[in-house]
């Protein structure tokens, strides 16, 4: 008989609170996600436009829900894993202090995650094979990181941002041009109408000799300084053309720094994830440039590209194999380096 | 320059200070801040927490850097616990965005605005400086000594 271990995973990180069932840390059984639209229906609530950070509230009725979906009972859990950080310390309690409780009283092993390598392995539940090393590109509001990965546990950060991450600046533009939440997406669809070389502006860092940090600082002051120049002289800015010709930039730099980093560690897989690994121009972009070299490019769906229990849950279930568990004394650790 | 006296504050700002920092986006809010983090030999890079909402880097000093940006109501405030951080011994905390919240601040701050210059968006900013924090006056009195001796 094939041996199946169910892992429950638990991400509390941030503004979402998100519980999930995986099966050998590769098949979803349940994804829960505290600002989905049905948890809320369910639960009565309403999809506020920044999740408010109630995941005292939320935290049991998302792992039961997440429970029930995947038909499984706690005693049939062979595993906790959870976000310890990086993130908000009182919002990490939440998920670390829950997932101790779980653990210890079911007597289950306990697994601590790093939320960024959380999101890298939202790329074990696509159903590709990831063979190892591999390099991924993790990229949201809260970061935009350049990672390889030599196995399991073993990563290190070759690139990063110096100021804001990529999925920040979308977000900032978007309300500058009074585009509304979330910004990513919207920016995205109106781009596809608009022309990315009615303005041009700046591609930061591009000219640094094999350099893998980002810095998105500076397009996103440009492209503010832009609007209110325009608005000044009176005129009306294009808003599709302004959305491309900022996500050109936005984009030009991800795909650059992605090859210049596949060329350096001669990967054959590229890995995406993040929220800003569901925008279709990166996605397009990328499977273009690395079509010409043979690199296979694996990305999360979209409701796995976003913070989510079942990413946790598959890193949780490598660790359990490697016997990497982690202590009853586990703290949520606010500012945790991936290396 | 906005750097630059970032670093003269963070060299010289005693703990248990907490500093709003108001200034439209693309203000330099962010490269103020790491300006700071210099002055208080914080070695990590100093990315903007609008998204995480607070990082944390050791220096000198413990740095609180929080910002306001995406938070909406009083209810999401209160449970940062934000007055842990304020009254910390050996703590500086930096809020961005600090205006949309006044009345969740400590009378006791220091007030910079950071406004981009209307002649030149790109390249000009001003900073406003408002201490209401009477302890630590001199704080003002160092900033402008140097600000003499910079231009």
């Amino acid at each position: 008989m094939i041996r199946k271990t169910l892992i429950l995973g638990l991400e509390t990180s941030c503004d979402d609170t998100a519980a999930a069932v995986v099966l050998n840390g590769r098949n979803v059984l349940s994804s829960v996600v505290s600002s989905q639209e049905q948890f809320h229906r369910r639960f009565g609530g309403i999809v506020p436009e920044i999740a408010s950070r109630c995941h005292l509230d939320y935290i049991n009725p998302v792992i039961d829900e997440a429970l029930s979906k995947a038909g499984v009972a706690l005693s049939d859990l062979d595993g906790i894993a959870v976000t310890y950080g990086p993130g908000l310390v009182g919002s990490l309690l939440v998920g670390v202090s829950t997932a101790k409780a779980l653990a210890y009283t079911l007597d289950l092993p306990l697994m601590a995650v790093n939320h960024l390598e959380g999101h890298i392995y939202a790329n074990f539940l696509t159903g590709t094979v990831i063979t190892f090393p591999l390099l991924c590109l993790v990229v949201s509001g809260g970061h935009t990181s350049l990672i390889y990965m030599h196995d399991h546990g073993r990563m290190e950060t070759i690139g990063r941002t110096r100021d804001d991450a990529a999925g920040e600046v979308f977000d900032k533009v978007a309300r500058a041009l009074g585009l509304g939440f979330p910004g990513g997406a919207i920016i995205d669809r109106l781009a596809q109408q608009g022309d990315a070389e009615a303005f041009n502006f700046p591609r930061a860092l591009m000219t640094e000799e094999g350099k893998l940090d980002f810095s998105f600082s500076g397009v996103k002051t440009s492209v503010l300084n832009c609007i209110q120049r325009e608005a000044e002289k009176g005129n009306k800015v294009n808003t599709a053309d302004l959305a491309a010709a900022f996500q050109d930039a936005v984009v030009d730099v991800l795909v650059e720094k992605s090859l210049l980093a596949i060329r350096k560690k001669g990967t054959k897989q590229f890995l995406l994830a993040g929220g800003v690994a569901a925008n279709g121009e990166l996605r397009r972009r990328l499977r273009q440039r690395l079509a010409n070299e043979e690199i296979e490019l694996v990305y999360p769906p979209a409701e796995l590209c976003t913070d989510n229990g079942a990413m946790i849950a598959s890193a949780g279930y490598f660790y359990l194999h490697q016997g990497r568990t982690a202590p009853w004394d586990l703290n949520a650790i606010p500012n945790l380096e991936l290396d | 320059m906005t750097k630059k006296i970032g670093r003269i504050l963070g060299e010289i700002v005693p703990g248990c200070t907490v500093i709003a920092l108001n200034g439209e986006l693309g203000a330099g809010k962010t490269v103020f801040v790491r300006g700071v983090a210099e002055g208080l030999r914080v070695t990590n890079i100093v990315n903007s927490p609008s998204f995480v909402i607070m990082n944390l880097y050791k220096g000198r000093l413990e740095l609180y850097h929080f910002d306001f940006y995406r938070l909406e109501d009083d209810e999401e405030l209160e449970e940062l616990g934000l007055e842990e951080y304020f009254y910390a011994e050996n703590g500086l905390t930096l809020i961005e965005w600090a205006n949309k919240f006044p009345h969740f601040l400590p009378s006791a701050r220091l007030e910079i605005e950071i406004t981009k210059d209307p002649r030149d968006l790109e390249n000009s900013r001003i900073l406003h400086f408002k201490q209401l924090d009477k302890t630590k006056d001199f704080l003002i009195e160092e900033l402008k000594k140097s600000a003499a001796s910079c231009s």
